[in-house]
């Protein structure tokens, strides 16, 4: 197991949105958390790279990484695409890839990965110079994907990467997330809203209400759920 | 028109050193949102550090670049055992820690070397260069000062500290989650700010001459020059110190006097606030309420 989470809480300020998550993701595999607004997958992602207030166990490639800082987690390969993107918008667009491969020291590897990431964007490689605050939704959803790729990471943590997307570039976006997956090997955790969409691409799924999980399995096995197809899939 | 010309170069000199210590300002203002009342005192005592080591024996040059490293490194500890603490707290708070730092490093200045003005050296030579418009020390502090602007620009544009730094003040949520640690980078920034005050103090005193109070006019001068500019444009920091050092010159020698020089900082100050608060480079910022 990639990642193992027991009874995990987090909350912001008196709040408290998680209580008591237990979930698991195996090495190279695609797991979507899936859920109503409100219920607690971007929390949960926030919770795992120390972003909010948490409690509980989490394990990384069996190391404890619960009570670590973010940018120690972050360096254990561990790269999260933010709800909202995380775009420095001041920055031009290499600039902000750039700082994905921040903690990265092997110079030859990152200049390849650049070279990598603009293949699968090539948009992004048209957007190079320009600042990033000015690219449009999609491009700084593809920037704030490939940023996480420059990390070399084995665990990306995709927030609604579909989120303001038009239909055409979600399809677009998660079969190059499909192809990433079977090329390189990173494991991914995706939170998403589009049920359908996620569960295309995940191997395996759980079903999150109001901060606890109360389903999970397969991807197939979710689609075949009745209450799944009614209250996430609408058929 | 040759005593224009004259008050225009030397207006281009010290315009120079309040670039430096409004580029140390805006510095410090793109992390924290702040203006840090005490970056005249800290470069102030940084100059003191740099006269207690040529009165050692130093050579100048070698004490001018170790002042600058403690200076650095006094910007470090400062931001970590001061800052720091209050980091979350409000506004208000953080003004007060600021007004204190500057208040303590003055008389501490005081109270280690006496409030005795002193004679600060210049390392240019003496005779006149540039015909009769600018001295030597004029001279060779723009060209310090330019020095210094063009390391900077080049260590935040090219390199991956600078540019992480630049990200850090920026975005810090995003910047963790690449695995910068923005705690750090703030804490170089004011080594960085303090390192910057400190070469401005040194080019500054042999004209103003040292003593605990020298920065207290440089600072507003500096303050009127972050803000033409535009509070967080360093490009903007830089012209707008060149645009004030000539214009208190020129205003001081052929309009209103030399007594009433400061004056034309604190007509900028308020005038800009009143009329183009975002200065002459800066964004305007529009919030939702």
């Amino acid at each position: 197991m990639l990642l193992e989470v027991k009874n995990l809480h987090a909350g912001y300020g008196q709040t408290r949105v998680l209580h008591g998550m237990d979930f698991t993701l195996e090495k190279g595999s695609i797991t979507a958390l899936l859920g109503a607004n409100g219920a607690g997958k971007t929390t949960t992602l926030r919770a795992l790279c120390a972003m909010v207030k948490t409690g509980g166990e989490i394990r990384f490639d069996g190391e404890r990484i619960d009570g670590r800082a973010t940018e120690d987690i972050v360096r254990l390969g561990v790269a999260h695409v933010p709800d909202g993107r995380g775009t420095f918008l001041n920055l031009s667009t290499e600039e902000n890839l750039r700082l994905g491969a921040y903690t990265r020291r092997d110079r030859k590897a990152v200049e390849a990965d650049l070279a990598r990431v603009f293949g699968y964007f090539p948009r992004l490689r048209e957007r190079r110079g320009q600042q990033a605050g000015t690219l449009s939704g999609g491009e700084q959803q593809m920037l704030a994907v490939s940023r996480a790729l420059m990390l070399a990471p084995k665990l990306m943590l995709l927030d609604e990467p579909s989120f303001g997307l038009a239909p055409l570039l979600v399809r677009e976006l998660f079969s190059i997330l499909r192809d990433i997956r079977s090329r390189e090997g990173v494991s991914m955790l995706l939170v998403e809203q589009n049920a359908a969409m996620a569960l295309e691409l995940a191997d395996r799924a759980y079903l999150i209400e109001t901060g606890r999980v109360v389903l999970e399995g397969t991807s197939q096995e979710l689609k075949r759920n009745d209450a799944v197809r009614r209250s996430y899939l609408g058929y | 028109m040759e005593a224009f010309l004259h008050q225009v170069m030397a207006g281009l000199a010290t315009g120079g050193i309040y670039a430096s210590l409004a580029l140390a300002l805006v510095m410090i203002y793109q992390a924290t949102h702040l203006v840090n009342f005490a970056q005249g005192e800290m470069a102030m005592f940084s100059t003191y550090i740099a006269w207690s080591l040529i009165n050692a024996g130093m050579p100048y040059w070698p004490a001018f670049l170790l002042t600058v490293a403690i200076s650095f490194l006094l910007g470090i500890v400062i931001e970590r055992i001061v800052i720091r603490p209050v980091e979350n707290a409000p506004v208000l708070a953080v003004v007060v820690v600021f007004i204190a730092l500057l208040v303590i490093l003055n008389s501490l200045t005081g109270w280690i070397y006496t409030y005795t003005i002193k004679s600060f050296p210049s390392p240019f030579p003496q005779e006149m260069a540039l015909g009769r418009f600018m001295s030597p020390h004029e001279l060779g502090a723009i060209g310090v000062t330019l020095l210094v602007l063009l390391a900077l620009y080049a260590f935040f544009r090219f390199t991956p500290l600078g540019l992480a730094m630049r990200a850090a003040a920026q975005n810090p949520v995003s910047s963790r989650l690449v695995g910068i640690r923005v705690g750090w980078m703030l804490a170089l920034g004011w080594g960085l700010a303090a390192a910057v005050g400190a070469v401005a103090g040194m080019m500054v005193a042999p004209i103003v001459y040292l003593d605990p109070n020298m920065m207290g006019g440089v600072l507003l001068y500096a303050f009127a020059a972050a803000l033409v500019g535009g509070i967080d444009s360093p490009a903007g920091a830089v012209v707008g110190g060149f645009v004030v050092g000539v214009l208190e010159n020129v205003l001081g020698a052929f309009v209103i006097g030399n007594e009433l020089k400061l004056s034309v900082a604190l007509v900028l100050i308020i005038g800009v606030l009143l009329f183009k608060p975002s200065g002459f480079f800066g964004k305007v910022h529009v919030t939702r309420v």
